[in-house]
């Protein structure tokens, strides 16, 4: 048993901000991640984080704030997302004081760029809003966020996956985790604990997201009764390269690249004629996907173009080198002279464990806390982010409610006496570890995911119907039912990767049929989340937020939680 | 394409030797070596054990030897390797099981330097520290370490004595003994400039060679020794 004053299970943006303001506050703090340090998601977000510093041209925060709640199409609480936009500029601020290398204006200032959605007085033009270190701005906030947890001695237990959460009469005392190296089960008993897990791109066949980002903290959580807020929208990222789905940066657009379809012509200027090829996401990814099939793909194929060639090679190697280097390494060309083959590629989930603003995981429509449970990051739902969320945003959501979780998680456990945890805690997942090891016969893991991430792909992902959707649900009960017979050949317990893969697989399929129930339920069509059978937004209807429930009996129950709006109402949606 | 892949094997629970098993696999000249592993992972053997993450070159999980020179499996494509691939674990540090290798000394060397800005906190403005863009590029290059250890497992000293504190560690200092807001280069010279330090460099350029992001290392190198002469630690 390990006792700390906090626990935070994640170390990627959100988790290591957090450890922070913990460890600056005093308290015994430990990071458990199922990687290595630097090695979660946050440090392959490459173009920029929005505040609106007004360093290049005239900002506000409101400016900024609408552009969040539209760019959401209005499903975003307001309450939160004035919160993100006002504290963005301290939150920039700090990482410049901790280190972080932003690119800087001629007068020394940081600089900043054009980014999708991103405008000036309530939609009029593009406005430059991104800070940014070259295309690598989530390395340098993941490596600015270790090197200060270094320098305030957090404690990290790294290769620890966690797989419980230890709650003693609806207060969250500790958690369960597995430790890679050798086998053995560890818990943590902690006055506060953050879940800053990431997300579940790895749901899908085609993303940008890790091979570690399964899900895994939100669905520990659901297991243990809390629901999941708007699992129905998932971003689809537009320029993922062509296959692979390697993410090159919306920064890419920001700096002037542009969509071509496969008759050379820019296409989003039907679409979106104010901000063109800087449109939000969801719109751009349909978009491409209407060129695809009205004939107009590239090489009569599933792909458009992204074409930098225009730029010229100084913006290339000073503003976007990594990008450049993905398009050489990946694809053997060079972006200075050839059209790079693209299409979107599953990259985030707006959706997630329900929080309030200072990260308290809440459990209801009414918002009742589960003492001494947070959550932040892209694991959480605040909710900023809508059903839509705009670039550089994930970044600002991490920074701002990850040090806002700290915070709270810190003044909690000062204020609240240990919860004694348990002797028995490890036994329920010691038993769902031995019958995974002890299993001679079964199915293969691999073979599970790989339906599985070929039927989200084809029936949840840009486009969805009814029909698709129901596809996908019963095609993910009949993998569950394989799931439960999955073998695991490999019988050591030092770096068994192959046990990890395996209860990996479990979260998946558990978040996987979340989306798809959310999705089936929601007859509309808002943001990320499009309905062909139900076009059109319907306020009257669905603007409200999805908790869905798992039920004891495997079941889904569903409730709804009314969306917070301060000062912007919903406008028709356009750009 | 056909491909027969080699990987050297060693797990202390089954056997006290390391080996090497032979894989034939089916794959795409433009899948990287990480999508290879991961069919054999899935498909043929689920014991083998190797770190991955992000798969495109940035996290650093899955630096390994790959055809007798460190690089990351997921920043390699097949087309560049060969039908006859070798692959084995970082050298150098100590083999907990296949390509897994025990990072707790590396990321030691790198915790030693300070790796985080050191500034007079009463001194701080309201808003950004300014900072020109020359400033800011004099220590772009060393920025870019992802810290998969590449360039220290490729190095002879460090092979042939584990306390030198190796080029990710030097890495890391040059990014801030050169970044003009930082207060602490005195500090981190000194502990460069002592046995373990910077000077048993012997410029053999392996780590620039092997550096997937790169980095001019064995330059940055020699940037921190001039350092340490001129300000005379």
């Amino acid at each position: 048993m390990h006792t700390f004053d906090a626990v935070v299970v994640g170390a990627g943006g959100a988790g290591l901000r957090a450890a922070v303001a913990l460890a600056r506050s005093g308290l015994r703090t430990a990071v458990l991640s199922k990687l290595y340090p630097t090695r979660s998601h946050t440090g392959t977000a490459q173009g920029g984080i929005a505040a609106p510093l007004g360093n290049v041209e005239e900002d506000q925060w409101e400016w900024y704030a609408f552009d969040t709640v539209k760019g959401g199409d209005y499903l975003g609480d307001q309450d939160a997302i004035e919160i993100l936009c006002r504290d963005s500029v301290e939150a920039i601020v700090e990482l410049e004081h901790m280190g972080l290398p932003f690119n800087r204006t001629p007068d020394g200032r940081i600089d900043q760029r054009r980014f999708g959605g991103h405008t000036r007085e309530f939609g009029k033009a593009p406005v430059k809003r991104a800070c940014y270190a070259a295309d690598r701005t989530g390395h340098m906030i993941l490596q600015t966020l270790y090197q200060q947890c270094i320098k305030h001695d957090v404690n990290f237990f790294n290769e620890f996956q966690v797989l419980d959460l230890v709650a003693v009469d609806g207060r969250a005392a500790g958690v369960v985790a597995y430790e890679l190296a050798t086998g053995e089960l560890h818990t943590f008993a902690a006055k506060a604990i953050l879940f800053a897990t990431g997300g579940f791109g790895r749901i899908f066949k085609v993303t940008s997201n890790a091979h570690s980002l399964t899900g895994d903290g939100l669905a520990i959580a659901w297991r243990r009764g809390i629901p999941l807020e708007d699992m129905e929208f998932f971003q689809f990222h537009p320029t993922g390269i062509y296959k692979m789905g390697i993410l090159l940066s919306e920064a890419a657009r920001g700096e002037g690249a542009v969509l071509r379809n496969g008759k050379g012509e820019r296409f989003m200027e039907r679409y979106a004629p104010t901000l063109i090829d800087l449109a939000p996401r969801d719109m751009v990814s349909r978009a491409m996907y209407l060129e695809i099939r009205e004939g107009r793909g590239a090489g009569g194929r599933d792909y458009v173009y992204l074409d930098f060639t225009h730029l010229g090679r100084d913006v290339l190697e000073k503003k976007l080198p990594d990008v450049t280097e993905f398009v050489r390494t990946y694809l053997g060309l060079d972006p200075a002279v050839d059209l790079v083959p693209i299409q979107p590629t599953a990259h985030y989930a707006m959706g997630g464990i329900p929080t309030d603003v200072d990260g308290r995981v809440v459990l209801d429509p009414e918002n009742t806390p589960m003492p001494g449970l947070y959550a932040a990051g892209e694991a959480a739902c605040v909710s900023v982010h809508g059903a839509n969320r705009l670039g550089t945003n994930s970044l600002v959501d991490l920074v701002v409610f990850g040090k806002r979780a700290g915070l709270h998680m810190a003044q909690f456990a000062r204020e609240s006496d240990p919860v004694p945890v348990p002797a028995d805690a490890e036994k329920q997942v010691a038993a769902r570890l031995e019958s995974l090891r002890r299993r001679r016969e079964g199915e293969n893991a691999a073979a599970i995911r790989e339906a599985l991430q070929a039927t989200m792909m084809e029936h949840a992902s840009v486009f969805r119907t009814r029909q698709g959707l129901e596809k996908a649900r019963s095609h993910i009960a009949a993998l569950k039912e394989r799931y439960g017979r999955v073998r695991v050949a490999d019988p050591s317990r030092r770096y068994n990767t192959e046990l990890l893969e395996a209860l990996e697989l479990g979260y998946l399929l558990d978040v996987a049929e979340a989306l798809v129930v959310s999705a089936l339920n929601r007859t509309e069509s808002r943001g990320a989340h499009w309905r062909e059978d139900f076009p059109n937004r319907d306020d009257a209807g669905w603007l409200k937020h999805t908790l869905l429930y798992r039920g004891d009996g495997g079941d889904h129950e569903i409730r709804y939680k009314p969306v917070v709006i301060t000062r912007f109402s919903p406008q028709e949606r356009k750009y | 394409m056909h491909v027969k892949i080699h990987i050297r094997r060693f797990d202390p629970e089954r056997s006290a030797k390391p080996y090497w098993a032979h894989y034939d696999v089916e794959v795409e000249p433009t899948d990287r070596l990480l999508d290879a592993l991961n069919y054999i992972k899935g498909h043929i053997d689920g014991s083998l054990a190797y770190r991955r993450s992000c798969a495109h070159g940035i996290c650093g999980s899955d630096a390994m030897m790959i055809n007798g020179v460190n690089r990351l499996a997921c920043k390699v494509l097949i087309k560049e390797l060969g039908s006859d691939i070798r692959v084995g674990p970082l050298t150098g540090l100590k083999v907990l099981k296949d390509l897994i290798v025990d990072m707790e000394p590396f990321f030691e060397s790198y915790r030693v330097v300070k790796p985080y800005l050191i500034v007079d906190e009463s001194e701080l403005p309201d808003r950004e520290q300014l900072q020109t863009p020359e400033q800011r590029q004099r220590f772009d290059d060393t920025t870019k370490c992802i810290l998969c250890g590449a360039c220290t497992t490729s190095c002879p000293v460090f092979w042939s004595n584990g306390r030198y504190i190796g080029p990710a560690a030097i890495v890391a200092a040059h990014r801030f003994i050169f970044d003009s807001r930082d207060r602490g280069a005195d500090r981190r010279l000194e502990i460069l400039g002592g046995r373990d330090g910077a000077f048993r460099c012997r410029t053999i350029f392996n780590c620039t060679e092997a550096c997937p992001r790169g980095i001019q290392v064995t330059r940055a190198i020699q940037e921190v020794k001039q350092a340490i002469v001129e300000r005379g630690f």
